[in-house]
């Protein structure tokens, strides 16, 4: 272990920003929670309405956990923040695990590391105990905001308790997960995939099958019952999660060679297939994993908007700003919700389509684009195959977000039509999100080091739409953003004019940053 | 083949023809007015030391950077306007090979080729073996050499009569290196034209025909091998039976040490003869020679005064 200390201080050192991050993350993660639980419910009269909506929806039950002591602070903060908190660390730990043990291994600084004076196991134990250390600021920063808030002082160190521990499992599954394949990501791959089984684990256990619960890391968590009748022994669960995972990762460590997995590599296939073939084949190719997650992930959280179905009223409570940022202007509740929600998956929607229009930029610093350009390929029918995936891909990205929110919407309600009153309204946001995404194709066709900027139209709608009334921002600004445009379906009418304005707008900045592209320079 | 059809119908000059060529990147003059002629059928050396341009001049030449001025004929035609449908009658080499770290070797070729518009199937499959290059691995696994590998399987199994490469064999162990140069003789022999930028001499001077030498965006020597032979001095280090004093006159000899019975100096190719009796008259125990390498060679020739040289005698030859 000769090494170990000095290799820690180093990790640490190039860690600091990601702790900070992170710590304020997750800590903001739950005393959010409580700020905004308090701020939402004028009396216990409407706290106990919201609660009782909540205590029976599945939909709810399935994403957050058991329902229990809902109409209080602590309880709704457990209920909302653990489920993902416990994500969150699981992925910081991976991320601390992984940059400092297989991603070094799989770029030969490692070896350079061990031809010093270093153990065989220091690296190892380095990286093990910079995890550990993260998850432990973590979950004392967590306990400290709720115990200041002031919330139950030992619910509190529960909450942050658990958390840690949860986080020191993961880092224990991830760090087998970086013995076992020879690349970083497939190591993120499989780490991650244990933090989404521990999760589903739990969800299918909460809503039908308690046995399932205690198959997952996160059900211990949630199992501690803080705020509701607290019981410290799941902790210990925790602890020899802990325990066991990292002494299976230290015995996989010791039977293996440095630089190769425990799986073999797996070869790819030696030819190309038919639909490699031309620019809009190879776009497809880049971009089809980032289609089909952020499809997958939107129609999710339509459905999760979709399933609150008519309790909206119970849920928002009657007090002012909530109302306020619900309502939008619209008279009728639920209406004004929808409208919201429509708007904000949307936004969710600018995700994928910026850093999609930002795929060919990834490509041309990467030095891809040289060789392609010195083919027969031109520059323009190369950036129109990426071009064209983006735009379909806003496509089936905003049908999955409305499919979602009208099927979880119709599984509630009953109402089948709900699908249509959703769908089409949702498909009209393509033109603002693809006017984002034009934003970002005419800085990389103006030069490539401005792509960055694409993401500050997207910042300016987020600010105009959840704080535009209250900062009183001047209405110029406001119309800057092009969701400011559109009708607000379902509480408005739709409008066909400014919908096509804002195609219109999209396709000529879209069109300009095309030209720019084939007149510059090829980084 | 079927492309040296269109070659004798749309034109008869040099592949590439740069004449006067200027490209800045905000303050920095990267080509400054810089010529090169490659010619049908030659494999051009085009040797620089690293920064000189060599890079710049390729890309201008593949319509990736736009000239400020100059002329710049590839094929006769506009690099810049025309790209699309040169590119088909060449293949390219870059210096640092990126590949995508999701496809596989073997689909990184077949995409390259399609886009060329095609590749000779037969040829793949023997540079893959030639080349021990395994084809099913990731982009992202592959080393330095390995992605070397890649586009040189790319470039030299496309039907093409132009090959442009950027230091392509800087990667490559010596024996894959034997297996380049053997299939860039081949491609000579087909009547094809090779640009080779390099700046190691040694495999310029193994492959090449004529050799254009650039320093500072400009060009300082141009001609075949045997007219920059003047620039080429031998290392030799020998040791001896008896001290070879009679080095000492001989004028092609410089920079001579003697030490006992040991020797070691320079001499210039000119004096090689008279120098070896000298050492066989003094008997031979053992001797290394080396040929100059390129920094050498500029190091003593144009040394810190490059400008004024260019100024003096603009363009050598």
């Amino acid at each position: 272990m000769t090494g170990t200390w000095l290799l820690l201080r180093t990790f640490l050192r190039r860690d600091r920003w990601l702790y900070v991050s992170w710590t304020i993350g997750i800590t903001l993660l739950y005393y959010s929670q409580a700020v905004s639980v308090d701020g939402l419910y004028a009396t216990q009269a409407e706290f106990d309405r919201a609660a009782a909506s909540m205590d029976n929806n599945v939909a709810f039950i399935a994403m957050a956990g058991p329902a229990r002591a809902l109409d209080t602070i602590g309880g709704q903060v457990t209920w909302q923040s653990t489920a993902f908190g416990a994500i969150c660390v699981g992925l910081m730990s991976m991320f601390i695990i992984g940059r400092h043990t297989r991603a070094e291994e799989e770029s030969g600084r490692d070896e350079l590391v061990r031809a010093a004076a270093i153990g065989r196991l220091a690296p190892m134990t380095a990286a093990l105990k910079d995890a550990l250390l993260a998850n432990l600021v973590v979950g004392v920063f967590v306990a400290a905001s709720l115990a200041s808030y002031p919330l139950e002082l030992a619910d509190s160190i529960a909450l942050g308790l658990g958390l840690t521990l949860c986080g020191w499992v993961f880092t224990g599954t991830a760090l087998i997960a970086a013995q076992l394949t020879a690349s970083t990501r497939s190591m993120y791959g499989i780490a991650g995939t244990v933090i989404g089984v521990a999760y589903v684990l739990r969800a299918i256990g909460d809503v039908g099958s308690p046995a399932l619960t205690w198959l997952s890391p996160i059900g211990w968590y949630q199992g501690m019952h803080a705020f509701s009748g607290l019981r410290w022994w799941p902790a210990l669960l925790l602890l020899a999660g802990a325990a066991v995972s990292t002494l299976a990762a230290y015995a996989v460590f010791q039977r293996r060679d440095i630089g190769s997995g425990v799986l073999a590599a797996r070869p790819g296939p030696d030819r190309a297939g038919a639909g490699l073939r031309g620019p809009l084949g190879l776009a497809w190719h880049l971009q089809r994993a980032s289609v089909i997650g952020w499809t997958a992930g939107l129609f999710l959280m339509g459905l999760a908007y979709g399933s609150i179905g008519n309790d909206v009223g119970d849920l928002v409570g009657d007090s002012e700003t909530s109302q306020d940022l619900f309502l939008q202007g619209s008279s009728d509740l639920v209406d004004g919700f929808y409208a919201t929600s429509l708007l904000m998956l949307s936004l969710i929607a600018c995700g994928f389509a910026i850093s999609s229009a930002l795929r060919p930029r990834g490509e041309e610093e990467g030095g891809r684009l040289e060789s392609l350009l010195a083919t027969a390929l031109r520059r323009r029918d190369w950036l129109l195959g990426h071009v064209t995936v983006t735009v379909l891909g806003a496509l089936v990205v905003l049908t999955a977000s409305g499919l979602g929110l009208g099927v979880g919407y119709a599984l509630v309600t009953g109402e089948s039509g709900a699908v249509d009153q959703f769908l089409l309204p949702l498909l009209s946001y393509v033109a603002p999100v693809l006017v984002l995404a034009a934003v970002a194709w005419l800085l990389v066709g103006l030069n490539p080091r401005l792509g960055t900027l694409a993401w500050v139209p997207l910042v300016l709608a987020v600010v105009v739409m959840f704080f535009g009334d209250l900062l009183q921002l001047p209405q110029w600004l406001q119309d800057l953003s092009p969701f400011e445009h559109l009708a607000l379906v379902p509480a408005e009418d739709f409008r066909w004019a400014p919908f096509v304005g804002l195609a219109v707008v999209a396709a000529a900045i879209s069109i300009a940053g095309q030209v720019a592209f084939a007149r510059r320079d090829i980084r | 083949m079927g492309t040296v059809e269109i070659v004798t119908n749309d034109d008869r000059g040099a592949p590439i023809e740069i004449g006067g060529l200027v490209k800045t990147f905000g303050k920095v003059r990267a080509l400054d007015g810089l010529d090169l002629t490659v010619e049908r059928g030659e494999v051009h050396g085009f040797l620089g030391p690293n920064g000189s341009g060599k890079s710049t001049t390729i890309r201008v030449l593949l319509g990736l950077l736009r000239k400020d001025s100059g002329e710049v004929r590839l094929f006769g035609g506009d690099p810049w306007r025309d790209a699309a449908e040169l590119h088909r009658r060449l293949a390219y080499v870059p210096g640092d090979v990126n590949l995508w770290p999701n496809l596989t070797g073997g689909q990184a070729i077949d995409l390259l080729g399609r886009l060329r518009g095609g590749l000779d199937e037969k040829r793949r499959a023997e540079l893959i073996e030639r080349f021990e290059l395994d084809p099913t691995k990731k982009g992202r696994s592959y080393s330095k050499g390995n992605r070397q590998k890649v586009a040189l399987v790319a470039a030299l199994s496309a039907d093409v009569e132009l090959l442009v490469l950027d230091e392509p064999t800087s990667g490559l162990d010596p024996l894959m290196e034997a297996v380049f140069q053997e299939y860039v003789d081949r491609f000579r022999e087909q009547g094809h034209t090779v640009l080779l930028s390099s700046h190691i001499l040694a495999e310029v001077e193994r492959l090449c025909d004529r050799v254009t030498i650039i320093r500072s965006g400009t060009r300082v020597e141009s001609g075949t091998l045997a007219d920059l032979r003047h620039l080429t001095r031998t290392s030799i280090s020998a040791e001896l039976a008896s001290p070879p004093e009679a080095l000492r006159t001989l004028p092609d000899v410089h920079d001579l040490v003697i030490e006992g019975n040991r020797a070691r100096f320079e001499v210039e190719t000119t004096g090689l003869d008279a120098a070896l009796d000298t050492l066989q008259a003094a008997g031979v125990r053992s001797l290394t020679s080396q040929p100059p390498t390129l920094e050498e060679l500029f190091l003593r020739h144009y040394g810190d005064r490059i400008e004024d040289v260019d100024e003096q005698e603009p363009v050598a030859r």
